[in-house]
C-alpha cells in the first residue's frame, strides 16, 4: 500500500526537531531508519500530519564512550556499532545481540533509539537495554531533560514511557563490568524474522540476570540462582510472563523455550559458545 | 527543507553515475520514484514494508529496501540499482553466475538480491556457505529454494578472489 498524504520536515538540528515536537505534538512522526514506520506508515496503521527526518541531524548522530556507559544518539545506526571494534569490549552484549537483529540490509538504515522508540516486545534491542540495566534520555523544548530507566520506560505492546513532545535524544548502555560473562540467544522461524523467544543473559559467579523478549508484552529481566534451584526458577519466570498463543508459537512453546533455552544458556561453558 | 503534503518537490540524486532530476511528493517511496519519475524499472517492488528485499538498491553504496525509503529523503544522495550493473549489454560476472546456477526463475527477487550481493561482497569478500544465506535471509524468493543463489554467489566470491573475473565478465553468458 502507498502512505496518506504527510507534510515532511528535514530538521537540521537536535533544537529544530524539538521544536516541531513542541508544534505538533500527537501529529508528528520522528522518521530515523525508517525500518518500523516506513512499513507502518506504507500499511496505514499511522497517518501523521507531519514527519520530521532526523537522519541529518549531525549532533544526534553520535556514539560517546562515557564513563560507565556508552551514550548512542538519536541518528545513529545499527550498523555503525556492528562496525565498531570496540563495541565488543564495551558492551559485550549488545555486540552478540546485533546479527540477531533483522537483516543486514534492515540494521544499514535502522537506528538503535528507533528501536526503543518503537518497543516491539521482541525486539533485541530493548531487551539488551533492560537486562543491562540501561537509561532512555528524553527532551523537549519546554520540559526537563530526563533519564529513564530502560525497566520502567518499556510499558508494554509498541508502549513507553516518551510523551508526544518528547524525542529520544539518546540511550545509554552500562558498559561491560569484570567477571561477568555476555550472553545472547533466541529462537525465530527464520534468522532474521521476530524471535519466539529472544535471551539475554548477564552471568556471574553468583547468579544469573536473565532478560527474556518475545513473551511477555515488554522485555523482563530477573536475577535467577545457579544449580539445583534454577529450573524451579527458570519455571517461575517462564509462567509469569503471561505467554499469548499466536499464529507464530502456543504460550507453551514459548514457557518451554523460556525454561530449556534459558538453563542451556546458563549453564553451558563459556569456551562452547560459536556466536 | 520543508516539503507541504500533496505537492511535488524537487529531488536531485546521482543515479548510476548519472545527476537526475525528478519532482515527488513527501509520502512517495523511494521505489515508486524511481521507477515512475526515472525509469529505473529494475527496481521491483514487492511487498513495501520491508519484508520481501525486492526493492534493494545501494543508497551511499549501502544496500537499503527502497520501500522503507521517502524519495524526499534520497535528495543529495547515490542511489545504484540493478541498472548500474550490465556495462554495454554484456551482464557483469555476478549477473552471468547467477544465469549459469540458474539462480533465478521468475526474476522478481532478482534485482533486489543482485544489490545485496554488491555490497555483501565487498564487506565479505570470501564469504562461507553460512554467511550467503545469512545475507540472502533479507530477501524472499518463491522460486529457487536458494541454492543456486548460493552457489552463484560463492563461485563469484572465489573467481574475483583469485582474480578470474575479468576473463568471465567477457565469456558469452549463454554458454552453460
Amino acid at each position: 500500500m502507498k502512505a496518506a498524504s504527510f507534510d515532511y520536515v528535514r530538521a537540521s538540528s537536535k533544537k529544530e526537531v524539538l521544536r516541531l515536537l513542541h508544534e505538533h505534538g500527537e501529529d508528528a512522526r520522528l522518521l530515523a531508519g525508517g525500518q518500523s514506520l516506513m512499513a507502518t506508515l506504507n500499511m496505514r496503521l499511522t497517518q501523521p500530519k507531519v514527519v520530521v527526518d532526523i537522519n541529518r541531524v549531525e549532533e544526534l548522530n553520535r556514539i560517546r564512550n562515557e564513563s560507565g556507559y556508552l551514550a548512542v544518539g538519536a541518528a545513529v545506526r545499527q550498523v555503525q556499532l556492528t562496525d565498531r571494534a570496540e563495541l565488543a569490549r564495551e558492551v559485550p552484549l549488545l555486540a552478540k545481540a546485533l546479527p540477531w537483529i533483522g537483516h543486514f540490509q534492515t540494521r544499514n538504515r535502522g537506528t538503535v533509539c528507533g528501536s526503543v522508540a518503537h518497543a516491539d516486545p521482541s525486539a533485541e534491542i530493548p531487551l539488551c537495554l533492560v537486562t543491562l540495566g540501561g537509561s532512555v534520555v528524553l527532551e523537549s523544548l519546554k520540559g526537563k531533560r530526563r533519564e529513564v530507566p530502560a525497566a520502567d520506560f518499556f510499558q508494554g505492546l509498541l508502549t513507553t514511557d516518551r510523551q508526544p513532545r518528547e524525542l529520544i535524544s539518546e540511550v545509554r548502555f552500562p558498559l561491560a563490568q569484570d567477571g561477568t560473562d555476555y550472553r545472547f540467544q533466541e529462537i525465530a522461524m527464520r534468522h532474521g524474522d521476530f524471535a519466539l523467544v529472544a535471551l539475554a543473559l548477564c552471568l556471574r559467579d553468583d547468579g544469573a540476570h536473565l532478560g527474556v523478549g518475545g513473551v511477555a508484552d515488554r522485555p523482563v529481566a530477573q536475577t535467577l540462582p545457579l544449580g539445583d534451584d534454577l529450573p524451579d526458577a527458570l519455571n517461575t519466570l517462564a509462567w509469569s510472563l503471561g505467554a499469548q498463543d499466536d499464529v507464530h508459537a502456543s504460550a507453551a512453546y514459548r514457557r518451554q523455550l523460556v525454561r530449556e533455552l534459558g538453563q542451556r544458556l546458563i549453564e553451558e561453558p563459556s569456551h562452547a559458545r560459536p556466536r | 527543507m520543508h516539503a507541504p503534503a500533496e505537492q511535488r518537490s524537487e529531488i536531485e540524486l546521482e543515479l548510476n553515475g548519472e545527476t537526475r532530476h525528478g519532482r515527488a511528493e513527501p509520502r512517495t517511496q523511494l521505489c515508486d520514484f524511481l521507477r515512475h519519475e526515472l525509469g529505473a524499472t529494475g527496481v521491483h517492488v514487492g511487498c513495501e514494508h520491508g519484508v520481501c528485499g525486492a526493492c534493494t538498491v545501494l543508497v551511499d553504496g549501502v544496500a537499503s529496501r527502497s520501500c522503507l525509503m521517502l524519495a524526499v529523503q534520497a535528495d543529495g544522495r547515490r542511489i545504484d540499482t540493478v541498472e548500474s550493473l550490465a556495462r554495454d549489454d554484456v551482464m557483469n560476472d555476478l549477473q552471468q553466475a547467477f544465469s549459469r546456477h540458474h539462480a533465478l526463475q521468475c526474476g522478481f527477487c532478482t534485482s533486489g538480491i543482485l544489490m545485496s550481493c554488491v555490497e555483501f561482497l565487498q564487506k565479505v569478500p570470501d564469504p562461507d556457505e553460512a554467511q550467503v544465506r545469512d545475507m540472502l535471509s533479507g530477501h524472499l524468493c518463491r522460486c529457487t529454494g536458494y541454492t543456486g543463489i548460493v552457489r552463484a554467489v560463492l563461485e563469484v566470491a572465489r573467481q574475483r578472489q583469485s582474480g578470474e573475473s575479468q576473463q568471465n565478465a567477457s565469456e558469452n553468458p549463454n554458454d552453460v
